[in-house]
């Protein structure tokens, strides 16, 4: 395939495509075409039984009560202190089944945590991570691709909802309206065997050739990521960050039955948020990198950058940053720390990125 | 894609071209490879005095920061301009996008840096690790 490959969290991964242009004309092609993701390294947790609702509700902050079979939903799995164990999406795959799709870098603490806290519930929790390959198909002609590939009816399936078809010939394959891209898209799960999976990548290729289907490394869905404002773990959230700092409120649904890390929430927003998460665009020549220290205008350490990178599709240099609350409106006048320089920054709306509404 | 024999290179990928006591300086074509795309570089002023081994700037890619090292002492005579508005012509000829002019401090020490040859096999070593 030519791919550029990179270690990421014990994974063999493709960072990028030379043969595809690199990660500017793959993240391009998947905001105003097509680009497909190997995402196998992507966790899968089932939760099945009776009780299953109850345990996922429990475990999680959005409210799994108001899911449709067939429907999923963006969440959060927290610690009592109402930080992140892990971001995750919750599909209901039927009565009492769910599915939590989960990150690579945290897939075993995962298990272990959602294994540990749902004993008390009559449910069984499998972890299926190595049972399937993910492939994302993201950008707008997505839908177009993978219809010339499956019987279902991709448009009778809304933004997060999920259906099952053939795909490829693979009967009841699992196909959810999902992405981490910021654009419309799907994520197919099929069996992880390598044969199959490199039968059905190239078969999306083949039918992709026609809307210019590009293959996408993780540099892409970095860069994709992050100017549609979706957090990545180790960045915008972590077990330091809460729930409230990292602006994801409203997946978090405290009027919901009791689950862990809703008490701790509850004080932290009676005691004052402290510091957030503001979107930057740097205003003067530089590019601010994870890690790297915000300033203020007189050029005091007040935060740090979460995620930084040049925007391809915007062509702009921007990032995330947690800063004081005091420092968080918009328009408000910041510096990044760039090799000893204070680079001027401005914060600016989010998501950088927005995709166009259909018409 | 054989490396020009008329210039010497260094280990972390910088080209350089000289012409008596002067010299060109860029990176390789193998460096903007592993670079990707080049969005932005950092370059010293004229009249910078940059010293053997040390950095000099930097490049950076859509996903990285590469510092660049000085293949020998000297100073900053001129920078190409052209970079800062259009970094990826280095990704297009990576060996005609010269970054800095420098006038050399010792010529000499040219002779401990690596010959295109001697380089060609460095790059397919670290390519076969």
């Amino acid at each position: 395939m030519g791919a550029k490959m990179v270690e990421f969290n014990g994974w063999k991964m493709p960072v990028e495509y030379p043969s595809a242009g690199g990660i500017v004309a793959e993240h391009n092609a998947v905001r105003t075409g097509v680009g497909i993701f190997d995402v196998s390294h992507m966790g899968d947790i089932r939760l099945a039984g009776p009780e299953a609702l109850a345990a996922v509700q429990h475990i999680s902050m959005n409210d799994a009560s108001r899911l449709a079979i067939g429907q999923a939903q963006y969440s959060a799995l927290l610690y009592p202190e109402g930080t992140f164990v892990d971001d995750v999406v919750v599909h209901r795959l039927g009565e009492g089944e769910y599915l939590l799709v989960i990150n690579a870098g945290t897939r075993e603490k995962d298990f272990s945590w959602v294994t540990d806290h749902t004993r008390q519930f009559n449910c069984a929790v499998e972890n299926l991570s190595d049972d399937f390959t993910q492939i994302a198909i993201q950008g707008p002609k997505a839908a177009n691709v993978l219809q010339k590939l499956t019987d279902a009816d991709l448009s009778a399936v809304k933004f997060y909802w999920v259906t099952r078809g053939t795909v490829c010939g693979l009967k009841n394959t699992l196909i959810a309206r999902t992405g981490y891209t910021g654009e419309d898209g799907f994520e197919i799960y099929v069996p992880s065997d390598e044969a199959t999976s490199a039968r059905v990548w190239s078969e999306i290729l083949e039918a992709g050739k026609e809307f210019g289907v590009v293959p996408c490394g993780l540099g892409a869905r970095n860069t994709l990521r992050l100017e549609a404002k979706l957090p990545l773990y180790g960045h915008e959230i972590s077990d330091t960050i809460n729930v409230w700092e990292a602006g994801l409120g409203r997946f978090c649904k405290m009027e919901k039955p009791d689950f862990i890390g809703r008490a701790s929430l509850e004080k932290a927003r009676a005691q004052g948020i402290r510091r957030g998460l503001v979107g930057l665009e740097m205003t003067d020549r530089g590019i601010a990198r994870d890690g790297y220290k915000v300033l203020d205008a007189d050029g005091r350490d007040v935060g740090y950058v979460t995620s930084g990178s040049p925007a391809p599709f915007l062509k702009k240099n921007i990032a995330l940053a947690y800063v004081p609350t005091e420092l968080a409106a918009l328009g408000t006048e910041l510096k990044v720390e760039i090799r000893g320089q204070g680079v001027k920054a401005q914060v600016v709306p989010t998501p950088f990125y927005k995709k166009p509404k259909k018409t | 894609m054989p490396f020009p024999t008329d210039c010497k290179y260094t280990k972390e990928h910088e080209w350089i071209k000289a012409d008596g006591n002067n010299a060109s300086v860029g990176i390789t074509n193998h460096a903007q490879e592993s670079l990707g795309d080049i969005v932005f570089v950092d370059l010293p002023k004229p009249g910078i005095e940059i010293t053997s081994g040390k950095t000099f700037g930097s490049v950076e890619s859509v996903k990285a920061v590469s510092d660049l090292y000085a293949p020998v002492s000297g100073m900053v005579t001129e920078v190409n301009g052209e970079l800062a508005t259009a970094p990826e012509k280095i990704n297009k000829d990576a060996h005609s996008a010269w970054m800095i002019k420098i006038t050399l401090k010792d010529p000499t020490q040219l002779n401990s840096l690596l010959s295109a040859a001697d380089y060609e096999k460095f790059v397919a070593e670290e390519g076969g690790k």
